[in-house]
């Protein structure tokens, strides 16, 4: 019996072709939607996080209170041994140093006289060290608009809308003014190796990204850091599991009576990001959820339409001596056999839409630059995200509401009045 | 003589709920019906020809009376004992043929075996030989769209005699095709009912069928008006 329903649902396009094309679809726009609404949201934090607050932040407890200043002069100490302690208690993170400073620079003309002058805002970065991710972080090689990437700790790259500020271009000298850890005055010059355009609106006005050991050389740092940034291997901030590194971290490494003692933060715990994080949570679950409800009923009605357009041949069948129950039953079967084929199929086409999406991105440029005068950070490209659940996702609408679907049209075959038959066959 | 009995109806009363009242379909019918009869329920709309062919056929069920369709009581049993007589024993013709659209006149044919579990190597065998006799060996393979009404109804009647049942019933049989092919149809069924000994009955007001029955239940308001046997039928008895 298998055989021959299966030869009748290969056959009849109308059984076989279209619902799975239709499930296949869905499903993948489920995939896709989800994959990419994670994406934009994790495009948005990680953002912050690569820039300012890492998934992770380790930072002496007094830099922590006072941390609107960047007191350099709390920073921490030792960071090596943290570092390689970090690494192997929280593997699933990656650890990374950074200096965060501000000051002036100071671009001269050819004989060495100020020619312009400015406020920035810098970040000591390790560009150098093997198995660094930082270039990768910060996306480097593709945002470089001029010039190339730093060769030794006295390059320096700055934005284009500094650069342009400054009228500075790459290969040009620049120095930096400000004060050490100690506070004491000091200036450093840097070599301008590139210009990069960060693409995220006004967020890199005033920014220069100089090595690490530039930066503990210009500010006295010797084996020092701000703060210790950590992110998820795949870039993928899990609050839930930030939070809970956090607090055991807190628990364990962290004094309370120690100013200098290490204090972690998770990204929720910057600036009003606890509300971006859940705002963006609670968004995504509110989208999502509308619009798996919508493909389920869409799904569901097909189900429906499916099992009421086969009456007349489940009329036959029992009139043929075939049980309800059995009946009922091979339409289950076939929902299933069906929705598990265009889920299947759904879910691998949107998953490699999503992957497509997450390696190459959706760029929004000319969108975002008509915002660039607002002060909001925007990403100018945003990317799709693969996650474990949209592995299963789709097979919530694709079978599970198939098969209701079918399940409830299936119903019909219980409450048919036998009696009935030959009048409904004579059609 | 009892064994002979395909169909023994007594004190038959099928009532219908219309509103608060009750319909009464069929009063008080006794009848019985031997192995390889061909009989017609015959009689004007709403007579209860289809009531009475579908409690024969375990399709519905009696209000009053007692009913057993080949040895088997359809008072008070369950739908899986009566689906389980029509797939074993019954076979059906419709008006419509009812052809399953995406199957060819040899899965069509089929149906009726796979349903009871006859083997893939018996099930071709039986399949070709019901075809072949009602003429339609060349037409294996097609679809029903790809065939006529008279072919069409010809499957039907391969569907319904394929797995040798003891009763074929048939529902206006011949009313949806032409006179030529009526007279085909029911030469194929007369022979066949001489070559299976298998009982026909038809409910119809066609009269091109009159000729080939062999006895004629009158019905008329839901009861019995006259139960005739014909001797002079186009059915061949001499075989």
């Amino acid at each position: 019996m298998i055989k021959f329903l299966t030869k009748g649902l290969i056959r009849d396009r109308s059984r076989s072709f279209f619902p799975v094309l239709v499930i296949t679809l869905t499903v993948a726009l489920v995939v896709f939607s989800i994959g990419f609404l994670k994406g934009t949201m994790n495009s948005l934090l990680l953002d912050t996080a690569v820039i300012l607050t890492g998934h992770e932040k380790v930072v002496t407890r007094a830099y922590h209170e006072e941390s609107q200043l960047l007191p350099n002069d709390l920073a921490l100490f030792g960071v090596d041994q943290l570092i390689e302690d970090l690494n192997q208690k929280y593997p699933k993170f990656f650890w990374s140093p950074r200096i965060t400073f501000a000051g002036l620079l100071d671009a001269p003309d050819k004989n060495g006289e100020t020619k312009e002058q400015g406020p920035v805002l810098a970040f000591g970065i390790d560009f150098f060290s093997d198995g660094s991710r930082e270039l990768e972080i910060w996306e480097l090689e593709r945002l470089l608009v001029d010039g190339t990437l730093p060769n030794n700790r006295d390059d320096a790259l700055i934005s284009s809308k500094l650069a342009s500020q400054l009228n500075v271009q790459a290969g040009e000298k620049i120095t930096f003014i400000g004060s050490t850890m100690d506070n004491a005055f000091t200036t450093y010059s840097f070599n301008i190796a590139g210009i990069f355009n960060l693409r995220k609106g006004q967020t890199d006005k005033q920014m220069m990204l100089v090595d690490l050991s530039g930066a503990r050389e210009a500010l006295d740092m010797d084996k020092a850091a701000s703060a210790i940034f950590g992110f998820t291997h795949s870039l993928y901030y899990d609050d839930e599991e930030a939070v809970a590194l956090r607090t055991k971290f807190n628990d364990t490494h962290s004094d309370s009576l120690d100013i200098f003692s290490p204090f972690m933060l998770a990204l929720r715990d910057g600036n009003q990001m606890g509300t971006m994080v859940d705002i963006s949570g609670a968004m995504m679950a509110i989208m999502g959820g509308i619009f798996l409800v919508v493909v389920m009923v869409v799904l569901w009605n097909m189900g429906l339409m499916s099992g009421l357009r086969r009456y007349g041949e489940v009329g036959l069948r029992l009139a043929l001596g075939e049980s309800k129950g059995h009946v009922y039953r091979s339409m289950i079967y076939e929902a299933v056999i069906i929705g598990l084929a265009g889920t299947v199929t759904g879910t691998t086409i949107g998953l490699t839409l999503t992957y497509y999406v997450q390696e190459n991105g959706i760029d929004y440029t000319k969108g975002i630059e008509a915002l660039s005068n607002s002060s909001m950070v925007m990403p100018n490209v945003f990317y799709s995200q693969v996650t474990p659940d949209l592995f299963y996702i789709g097979f919530v609408p694709g079978v599970l509401a198939t098969v209701l679907g079918t399940m409830l049209a299936g119903l019909a075959i219980y409450k048919r009045e036998m009696a009935q038959l030959f009048k409904e066959l004579e059609i | 003589m009892e064994n002979s009995l395909v169909v023994t109806i007594k004190n038959l009363v099928k009532q219908f709920p219309v509103g608060g009242d009750y319909f009464t379909a069929l009063k008080d019918i006794n009848l019985n019906i031997t192995k390889g009869e061909f009989t017609g329920l015959i009689g004007p709309s709403g007579s209860g020809k289809t009531t009475l062919l579908n409690i024969i056929g375990g399709l519905d069920s009696p209000t009053k009376g007692k009913v057993s369709a080949l040895g088997n009581s359809l008072n008070d049993t369950s739908h899986n004992v009566r689906a389980r007589l029509r797939r074993k024993h019954m076979g059906f013709i419709f008006q419509s043929y009812n052809l399953l659209p995406v199957y060819t006149v040899f899965e069509n044919v089929e149906l009726p075996l796979i349903l009871n579990n006859v083997e893939m190597k018996k099930r071709k065998a039986i399949v070709k030989e019901a075809v072949a006799s009602v003429g339609l060996s060349n037409k294996l393979d097609s679809r029903p769209n790809m065939l006529s009404g008279g072919e069409c109804q010809r499957t039907a009647i391969a569907r319904a005699i394929v797995h040798q049942p003891g009763l074929v019933l048939a529902d206006e049989p011949t009313a949806n095709l032409d006179a030529e092919n009526s007279h085909h149809i029911m030469k194929i069924l007369t022979d066949l009912n001489q070559k299976l000994d298998t009982s026909f009955i038809f409910a119809t007001h066609d009269e091109k069928i009159m000729d080939y029955l062999r006895r004629i239940i009158h019905l008329d308001d839901g009861q019995i008006t006259e139960d005739e046997f014909i001797k002079n039928s186009k059915v061949d008895t001499s075989k």
